[in-house]
């Protein structure tokens, strides 16, 4: 709730004062990362190699609507979220690199948990992902105009089970409307459709997710007794990404975010369209592998 | 510039000298005073020093006397290093208490403070702005002392509407003249890590923190500002460019254990703000005092670049021995005798040459301004920076002051001045809790001797 009042008051600065987006710091050209601790070669690398292998022979994957993500300017890209390592993420990114015009770079926003996790703290920022703050989320859309992809299900989408799939959980409180408002920028929703059967979650197993310290402890085909890397045990089932066309944020009035009302509108109107658009994708879907 | 008088806390350290020698060639600026627990460590020309015990409960009748308006406060401890918990606490709580209540009259107050009042921790955003407040209660001691320090100095702003109070929270300073935990810790040849993290730091240049007290000196800046250079390195970055070695040598789990290992093992500026540091990282947005006008020198890229070469030439230079010591005859000479030429007297000018005289070599430096051509002598001032007499008069609004006040400010004091406090308390208002207090400590200070 802080993190709330505090985008609320800074709004309210940048009107008295001049426009901060101006005063962000310039690039230095001799770094290899950014601010946010994205690392071009890094991430090249996992790009040139594993995910270049899932995107075009493991998943095959089929994207439509590419035109719906803008040209130019920040947007919120939101998605429905599953598989326990999660594979969507990379493979929504990754269209967005091949298929678009502008081949933009997408950040992707992930749970705390990761930022204090051994190992993932070290490589997930390298690789586009930034702690899903929405600080954070304000200064990428509205500041630094950048593609943002946020999952509202969050964790609730990776834990659900296989039984589960392709059912939209909670959209959270609706944050993610409300960044969109607050940096005026629109919301693209993308249906996925193959995520579920790349890796389905049999069952979670608490005493063990405890003992880890992990968010969750899945029981997947490959996890977890093929050990850590058994997470990255997809099964090659056809991806489909479908990008919807976006939907605008500014013409909602003024302050729409302080309107909760709205928020959960748009909130719930967007989660019913990803949910509409599965089901449609999962009738013309003849089989899980083939598409 | 509305700012005339200006004392400054803190004169020994290296922002508090490089800011009083860049008042000092303004001609507007009438007084500089500065105080500091041990003397300044540059040389300057026409600044006052005034010696003071950790608490700085005497600062009030040197704002008196000599009608200061603009108090820069640069003494706040940010590392844990530099000294004691125990005299942090002592600096940073009681010290900004006294040091406020001697501000209730001045037109601006300026407050050195630290990026530790955001802390470091699993949940917080990338780059902090001034209006956010940290997420968590302080972990450690020294984060407690600045976050209790600035919620004295918000009373303060409230309680002083006509006061423009300036907060400047900085990021770790890095810098050739500064000696730091975390340049101690980048010093290393193999630059210690915890396992799996690659936490995101950001500094500011040791001239930038000179520079930014200056700014807020010069513009009336009323808030709270963010101190730091552009852009956000990781850690493996920085080490990097240094040219050093990352050691992943601290464990993820259980840090605290291996922490205090390496602790055990010599490497004491692994201090527990650090071990959070080396975690979850920090990035502040720095954009509001940007937006003021002020533009940073240095990058925090440029910043490490000014440190490797620092680190690379420090072998060679150490043996040019030390530089200026401060002496206190040769500086009361200097600056009050009437035998002095006021022109002749400024630091860094050889003598017997005409200041400005292009032929001079030393000319070269920058910094070495001619001395205003005639100095006005301040006979008021130099009745302040006398040493203080240690017994009563007590300060002069003693009257006004809460018993629960004075028994605070006992502490201080030694035994003659108790015993002189005493005979004044008694022959007044004769409080029995004070003059209880006052026994008391004469009780306990009397026995060991």
């Amino acid at each position: 709730m802080a993190d709330r009042t505090t985008l609320s008051s800074r709004k309210s600065e940048e009107l008295v004062q001049t426009d901060l987006r101006e005063l962000l710091p310039g690039v230095e050209p001799e770094r290899q990362l950014d601010d946010w601790g994205r690392s071009e070669r890094i991430e090249g690398a996992f790009d040139k190699t594993l995910i270049e292998f899932f995107y075009r022979l493991w998943f095959r994957c089929e994207v439509e609507g590419i035109e719906n993500v803008p040209d130019e300017g920040g947007a919120l890209v939101v998605s429905n979220h599953s598989g326990a390592l999660p594979p969507d993420a990379a493979m929504i990114a990754k269209a967005i690199k091949e298929e678009h015009p502008r081949s933009r770079r997408l950040y992707l926003t992930v749970e705390h948990f990761f930022k204090g996790y051994p190992g993932f703290s070290m490589l997930l920022p390298k690789i586009g992902a930034v702690p899903a703050h929405p600080a954070n989320v304000h200064r990428l859309l509205f500041d630094e105009q950048q593609l943002v992809l946020v999952f509202p299900e969050g964790r609730k989408g990776t834990e659900k089970l296989y039984k589960d799939r392709y059912r939209l959980r909670r959209f959270g409180r609706g944050g993610f409307v409300e960044a969109a408002m607050r940096a005026h920028v629109p919301i693209v929703p993308v249906a996925v459709v193959g995520a579920e059967e790349a890796q389905p979650i049999f069952a979670q197993v608490p005493l063990l997710q405890r003992l880890t310290g992990l968010i969750y402890f899945p029981i997947t085909p490959t996890f977890p007794h093929f050990g850590p890397l058994g997470m990255l045990g997809y099964l090659p089932a056809k991806f489909k990404i479908r990008f919807l066309p976006p939907v605008r944020t500014d013409d909602m009035g003024d302050e729409p975010w302080e309107d909760q009302g709205l928020v959960q509108t748009v909130a719930h109107d967007i989660r019913a369209t990803i949910q509409e658009e599965l089901f449609d994708m999962l009738g013309e879907r003849r089989s899980v592998w083939m598409g | 510039m509305t700012s005339k008088r200006i004392l400054i806390t803190g004169l020994s350290t290296h922002w508090g000298g490089t800011l009083a020698r860049a008042l000092e060639s303004d001609p507007s600026v009438e007084t500089i005073i500065g105080v500091d627990r041990t003397p300044p460590k540059v040389e300057l020309e026409r600044t006052e020093f005034v010696q003071v015990a950790d608490s700085h409960s005497l600062i009030r009748r040197i704002v008196e006397a000599a009608e200061i308006d603009t108090v820069v406060d640069t003494r706040l401890v940010v590392d844990s290093i530099v000294t004691t918990a125990q005299r942090a606490h002592e600096n940073n709580v009681i010290g900004t208490m006294n040091v406020l209540a001697a501000c209730s009259g001045v037109k601006k107050v300026v407050f050195k403070s630290s990026a530790h009042y955001y802390g470091c921790e699993q949940d917080d955003p990338a780059f902090f702005t001034e209006s956010m407040r940290r997420p968590h209660a302080p972990r450690t001691r020294l984060e407690k002392s600045i976050v209790d320090a600035e919620r004295s100095v918000e009373e303060f702003r409230h309680r002083n509407p006509d006061t423009a109070v300036t907060v400047l929270r900085f990021a770790h300073g890095i810098g050739p003249r500064l000696r730091t935990s975390v340049s101690e810790l980048l010093g290393l040849p193999l630059v210690p890590m915890i396992l799996g993290f690659d936490p995101r730091t950001q500094f500011i240049h040791e001239e930038d923190i000179a520079n930014c007290l200056e700014h807020a000196v010069r513009h009336d800046l009323d808030g709270i500002y963010n101190c730091a250079g552009d852009g956000v390195l990781a850690l493996s970055e920085v080490i990097g460019l240094l040219g050093k070695t990352p050691a992943p040598i601290l464990s993820p789990w259980a840090t605290g254990l291996s922490a205090a290992l390496v602790r055990r093992a010599g490497l004491r500026s692994l201090s527990p703000e650090l071990e959070r540091l080396l975690r979850f990282g920090r990035g502040l947005d720095n954009r509001k005092l940007k937006a003021t006008g002020f533009r940073y020198r240095y990058t925090t890229r440029e910043t490490v670049i000014k440190l490797r070469e620092h680190q690379r030439l420090a072998p060679l230079m150490r043996a040019t021995g030390e530089g200026y010591r401060y002496e206190r005859e040769l500086e009361e000479f200097l600056r009050y005798s009437p035998s002095v030429r006021a022109a002749n007297a400024a630091p860094e000018l050889p003598r017997n040459v005409v200041p400005g005289g292009a032929t001079v070599p030393e000319e070269s430096k920058p910094r070495a301004k001619p001395a205003p051509a005639s100095k006005p002598r301040r006979p008021r001032a130099v009745a302040a920076s006398a040493p203080a007499p240690a017994t009563p008069p007590p300060t002069p609004d003693y009257a006004d002051l809460e018993a629960e006040e004075i028994i605070a400010l006992l502490g201080e004091l030694d035994a003659t001045a108790l015993a002189a406090l005493r005979a004044h308390e008694a022959a007044n208002a004769a409080r029995p809790s004070v003059l209880d207090a006052i026994d008391g400590l004469l009780a306990r200070s009397g026995a060991p001797a």
